[in-house]
């Protein structure tokens, strides 16, 4: 790795707790982020000259800030700009500044920085593409691929969502036992997201979007590392580690879905599923349930599993039930019914997702999975119908071609039972 | 007498490694070790996963009590150690400076006699 790369894995690793300082002081979140960027720029002159230093974030910040009321006071015209070798000359500072840092900020500071993202008047998309920008300081340009979308939309997308949550006022007095918890589950939920925008795209998408995956677990331990004893937090953490580690596995080289059940395992990272494994382990010696920890566990049975045929189902359809119990959502019932169909059956997955047709009528996976059940328990034609609803509502091109194998394989059966039938 | 080298360094840093970056930097770390290995001087060595995967067993008044994290909360991790048979301080010197000199992650190198080994081997 040349020094380049270096200082910009440093700067943006020290970027949360950086923006999240700057912020406090300055109360404002575009001087906040002019005097993180400046304090930036300041780094990449002084550091390959000087070494980095020992900690980068509190440079970064004792920078940022004085930079920072440089300008306050530079448009007040009241005071000149102190020599600049003045400010970079930090070797002996350095050490104090670390200490003299208020420690006991660090964990709200940056908890303050991503609760802000997520305002509830913002829109999902723009909170997750808000807080790719402030906190993980991903370029405009980067996001604006991640979400397939122009680099001026997702411009004016996060000029207006700043603006918002400029309005809404940023809270600022430090958040009591109940609020942070509060705080902190907003915040997991962003992170899920984030997650999701990088997880749900289809076999050509997915290496533009693998990075919103990546930056979605950084952010996961990164609260973990806050928050040590919060099982939830494991869990969150463990649940996007196992789902990402069968990245490499889930698409085949034309990019084409490969179901979960057909997936090459040794593709699987190792690496990922150990350490997911691990959380999930310690967050349930917790004896605190939450929806994350018992979404890992399921993810946690099929990394298990050495093959498809060794999967727990029994296990999956309880876990399910114990997250319908938690979190009631027709989504989960669906899940839960692909379990329900390895344990006890496609007839009884059927019927258990019939009542759901209402409030899943626009929903791409309840009309595949019915097709599948429906083909299953050979009613070709019912299935038929099922999967051309499933291609109608398909939200990629690689879903309604994964759709389009199982109608190809119904007509190729229809047309063999006729010609069977014409001899 | 044998030696252990402990790695140090930010977890932040290296956790933010992309695949191909850290790939790079253990394959640079893996052609130090073969030097080594090749004469017959290398033992056990061990990479961990992220402290936030650690938990920590303490005696608290005599009892054990399993607490989340690691041992203590630092701005650099044990990240990982190597064993290495070697004459003099001198040597585990020069395999640290040339591991250090590979790896972009700056941290340090506590290198330590090792007192007690006991390489029993598992299946991995």
């Amino acid at each position: 790795m040349t020094d380049l790369a270096w200082i910009s894995t440093a700067i943006s690793n020290a970027r949360p707790q950086a923006m999240g300082a700057l912020l406090r002081y300055f109360r404002d979140l575009d001087a906040a982020e002019e005097a993180f960027q400046d304090a930036c720029l300041r780094a990449l002159k002084n550091w390959p000259k000087n070494g980095p230093p020992r900690d980068p974030a509190a440079w970064l910040i004792f920078v940022g800030r004085n930079s920072g009321i440089d300008a306050v006071r530079k448009r007040a015209k009241q005071a000149p700009m102190p020599e600049e070798d003045q400010i970079s000359d930090l070797e002996d500072a350095e050490g104090d500044m670390a200490e003299r840092l208020d420690g006991a900020h660090y964990r709200d500071d940056i908890l303050r920085l991503l609760f802000i993202c997520c305002h509830p008047d913002l829109p999902a998309t723009q909170q997750i593409a808000v807080a790719l920008r402030i906190v993980s300081g991903l370029t405009v340009k980067q996001i604006a691929r991640a979400f397939l979308v122009g680099e001026s939309a997702m411009e004016q997308r996060i000029t207006r969502a700043k603006a918002r949550i400029a309005d809404a006022g940023v809270p600022f007095e430090t958040p009591g036992a109940v609020e942070r918890s509060e705080r902190l589950a907003a915040v997991a939920a962003m992170v899920y997201l984030i997650f999701n925008e990088g997880y749900s795209s289809n076999g050509g998408e997915a290496p533009a979007r693998a990075p919103l995956c990546e930056e979605a677990i950084r952010l996961a331990r990164l609260l973990l590392r806050l928050f040590q004893a919060e099982p939830e937090i494991m869990g969150l953490t463990a649940l996007l580690l196992l789902q990402h580690a069968r990245a490499p596995a889930r698409f085949d080289e034309n990019g084409e879905i490969v179901l979960l059940e057909d997936q090459d395992r040794s593709l699987w990272s190792r690496k990922m599923i150990d350490e997911g494994l691990a959380l999930v382990d310690k967050a349930l010696r917790h004896r605190k349930p939450g929806p994350y920890q018992v979404q890992a566990a399921i993810a946690a049975l099929h990394a298990r599993a050495a093959t498809a045929a060794d999967t727990d189902w029994t296990e999956i359809d309880l876990l399910y039930g114990l997250l319908e119990q938690m979190q009631p959502s027709p989504v989960v019932t669906l899940n839960r019914a692909v379990a329900v169909s390895k344990v006890r059956g496609p007839e009884a997955a059927l019927a258990m997702i019939e009542p759901l047709e209402e409030r899943l009528s626009g929903y791409f996976h309840f009309f595949g999975l019915r097709g599948g059940l429906l083909m299953q328990l050979g009613r070709n034609e019912e299935a038929r119908v099922a999967f051309d609803r499933a291609i109608a509502l398909a939200n990629t091109a690689a879903e309604a071609a994964h759709i389009r194998m199982h109608i190809d394989r119904l007509i190729k059966e229809s047309s063999e039972k006729s010609i069977q039938k014409a001899r | 007498m044998l030696y252990a080298i402990l790695c140090y360094a930010s977890e932040d840093v290296v956790c933010s490694w992309s695949k191909e970056q850290d790939d790079e930097v253990m394959a640079k770390l893996l052609n130090v070790q073969d030097k080594y290995a090749k004469a017959g001087r290398l033992g056990p060595v061990a990479r961990l996963l992220p402290t936030t995967a650690a938990t920590t067993l303490r005696k608290v008044k005599g009892e054990a009590v399993v607490l989340d994290g690691p041992f203590a909360e630092t701005k650099e991790q044990f990240l990982g150690f190597y064993t290495l048979e070697c004459r003099d301080l001198d040597e585990a010197v020069e395999f640290a400076r040339e591991l250090s000199e590979v790896n972009p992650s700056g941290g340090s190198y506590e290198i330590r006699p090792v007192s007690v080994f006991n390489p029993t081997k598992v299946a991995v």
